[in-house]
């Protein structure tokens, strides 16, 4: 079944992280045949596991590891330390995801070419285009069981989506339904329809919805070429003379640092860890870290202009009811600089459970103002914008200069300013979202600045020239021909759309590659 | 009934008043008679543990929540005090300075002061204050985090166990 390969075995393939990017490729890569490794920082936690609670579930899956934050993002001020919410456990984020898969729009992957020049932001247009990634995005959608594709059906409207729905379309809004959600509508692929448990958030415990933990390794470790090794943080990626990666650095579970080699190696440690991966393996012939001649490691952070709105009505809503966002509005996704802003915007159905909802409604808020709001709470709708945010140099992921791991590693530090554009958009989402439920009755609504960014991208960017950028477009860096990116650090910009479709599709297409290359001897 | 102890039989007694007339102090707890639970106070004394109470409530001020949600949010601060010599000063000095602060405007210490909105305008005095912010981030979950209030706000809690909420409810608005 699952393999067991040696650290000095240096034909192996290995993946840092193991989430959607690095989860799907190692599965993809040891159904090819190839001996794969994928070594992943936290432990491996299965679905009887899970709880159906918001704080313990937060401690058992939640990345917790020190960073450090600046900007005049909100989260630098509320959650200094905390300027993520993903998973530090076998499946990465996509444990704790929600299941929205959507792909981007053909103009998302031009926003220099179709925006033009936006003052302080980093556009650049994709080395590839929407009709190169279609028959992927196909392939993923029926790997991940994507309702509304392939035949599979939409998921019932929960009372959530009931409200959303009702006050959409009552302000003329068009495409309004339950979604493209990676979560069973009915039995498929061995697992089971979603029983409308309402823990999404906290790992799905009846299966229905996708991750790699469910519905990939199983896969790849049952052909005998994988191998998932929990409780194994990787410290440092190491090359030879001659600028060829030979292996990694990794602590393991006793504290340990171990070698493991690699003819290769994949970087999934989602955007944050990955270009702080890539910093803190620099040497003596790449003094500014792997792959970083263009200087753009760590750079044009993008976290989605996301936000909130909830809205108070005068009967019960029991939002957190069912299926999180399996709810969408998504006629603002479109480009339409008339509203004030280039990009777009989706409005998804969100709930938290009462414990969040007191942390997140309005943080560091108190009195009776803060309290009245959260008395509404049995009759509370949510929604939740997803919105192309702007890359921008200055937003970045840098080396703390002072702060270290356990390891006496240096760790990140996220700085991020809004763009005015994001700035613009969140304001316009925040208007229409009010406006959607004020349409069917809500006697008050309240807009809710970004959480931790659950939604992190752009960091090791895709790019046509080395100057411009980390990757090429299949996520080979463009300096260290056996060095890969397989996670959202590739997006060169951030489209309007939830990326995690798109990080599976685009490692599907990168295990072709790799594939060939081997094959070929190019690595 | 919630995880406090009773205490009964304690020597020495000291009725101080707290603005709700509710609690009494002894020399080792607050008890609430008609609520019927007592909070033993080991790291913060309990005067300190008293005023910790009205200042809980008064950050987030829940009308339906009986005074023993708060002492349970507060029984928190008590147990890191007994651990952390630091949590335990912060927590004796903040207090100190907001009774210091109740009598110089209004010449009682601040369980005593009267009116809701003049505790609450001492609390906003102290907002952006080590002890003030470690106190309202510690309540979001001390308070919030007790399963016993969740059916006060409508929130049912764990639902895998229950078979999701597929067959409970999870589409039965019908007000829409």
């Amino acid at each position: 079944m699952a393999a067991k390969f040696d650290l000095n075995e240096d034909g192996l393939f290995v993946i840092v992280g193991s989430g959607a990017g690095g989860g799907t490729l190692g599965s993809e890569l040891a159904r090819k045949g190839i001996k794969t490794v994928i070594l992943e920082a936290g432990p491996r936690i299965e679905m009887e596991d899970f709880v159906n609670d918001e704080w313990e579930s937060f401690g058992q899956l939640a990345w917790k590891d020190m960073r450090t934050t600046s900007g005049n993002w909100r989260v630098a001020r509320d959650f200094p330390n905390l300027p993520a919410w993903i998973v530090k456990a076998v499946g990465g984020t996509t444990i704790h995801w929600a299941g929205a898969s959507l792909r981007y729009q053909e103009h998302e992957f031009r926003t220099k070419t179709v925006y033009g020049s936006v003052k302080g932001a980093n556009l650049l247009d994709w080395p590839l285009t929407l009709a190169e990634l279609e028959p992927y995005y196909t392939k993923a959608e029926d790997k991940m069981g994507v309702t509304r594709t392939h035949g599979i059906p939409g998921l019932p409207g929960n009372n959530n989506f009931k409200v959303l729905q009702a006050g959409a379309k009552k302000l003329g809004y068009q495409e309004v339904h339950t979604g493209h959600m990676a979560i069973n509508s009915e039995q498929r692929d061995d697992r089971g329809p979603c029983q409308q448990i309402g823990f999404c958030f906290q790992g799905c415990k009846s299966g229905a919805k996708w991750s790699t933990l469910i519905a990939e390794i199983p896969k790849g470790e049952e052909t005998g070429n994988l191998e998932v090794r929990p409780q194994s943080q990787v410290i440092k990626i190491e090359h030879d003379t001659a600028g060829k990666v030979t292996g990694v650095v990794y602590v393991d579970k006793n504290g340990a640092q171990q070698r493991q080699k690699a003819r290769a190696v994949a970087v999934a440690g989602n955007s944050i860890e990955t270009p702080r991966l890539l910093l803190n393996s620099a040497s003596s012939k790449f003094p500014n870290g792997l792959a970083n001649s263009s200087g753009q490691v760590g750079k044009n952070y993008m976290r989605h202009t996301t936000g909130s709105v909830y809205g108070i009505f005068e009967r019960p809503v029991h939002m957190y009811r069912g299926t999180t966002m399996a709810g969408i509005v998504r006629d603002e996704a479109r480009n339409d600089p008339s509203r004030g802003f280039v990009g777009g915007y989706e409005f998804e159905t969100l709930s938290l459970g009462l414990p969040f909802m007191a942390a997140f409604l309005n943080p560091g808020g108190w009195g009776r103002g803060f309290t009245t709001a959260l008395e509404g709470y049995e009759n509370m709708a949510g929604m939740w914008i997803v919105g192309e945010d702007m890359p921008q140099e200055t937003n970045r992921v840098t080396l703390d200069p002072r702060v270290k791991d356990k390891t006496g590693m240096p760790v990140a530090s996220v700085h991020f300013d809004d763009h005015a554009n994001d700035a613009a958009m969140r304001m316009h989402a925040w208007r229409q979202g009010e406006a959607i439920y004020r349409a069917v009755g809500a006697t008050k609504t309240i807009p809710v600045p970004p959480y931790p960014s659950t939604h992190n991208l752009g960091t090791c960017r895709m790019s046509e020239k080395a100057r411009d950028g980390v990757v090429n477009k299949f996520g080979q860096t463009h300096d260290i021909s056996n060095l890969f990116i397989s996670d959202g650090s590739q997006f060169t910009t951030g489209g309007a759309e939830n990326p995690t479709l798109t990080i599976v599709t685009l490692a599907i297409r990168q295990a072709d590659n790799v594939a060939d290359m081997m094959a070929k001897k190019v690595i | 009934m919630p995880d406090s102890k009773l205490i009964g039989g304690v020597s020495r007694r000291s009725f101080v008043k707290s603005s709700s007339g509710a609690l009494i102090l002894t020399a080792t707890a607050v008890i609430h008679p008609i609520e019927a639970w007592g909070l033993e106070s080991k790291g913060l004394a309990p005067p300190a543990v008293q005023t910790l109470i009205q200042a809980s409530r008064d950050i987030y001020p829940h009308d339906r929540l009986a005074d023993r949600f708060y002492a349970l949010a507060v029984k928190d601060f008590d147990v890191k005090a007994v651990a952390d010599p630091k949590v335990k000063a912060l927590f004796e000095e903040g207090l100190a300075k907001l009774d210091a602060a109740a009598r110089a405007a209004h010449g009682v210490p601040y369980v005593q002061v009267g009116l809701e909105e003049e505790r609450v305008a001492l609390l906003k005095r102290i907002e952006t204050t080590p002890f003030f912010k470690s106190l309202r981030s510690g309540l979001v979950t001390g308070l919030y985090n007790q399963k016993e209030i969740w059916p006060l706000f409508g929130y049912e809690g764990s639902s895998a166990d229950k078979g999701g909420y597929i067959e409970r409810g999870f589409n039965d608005l019908t007000w829409l």
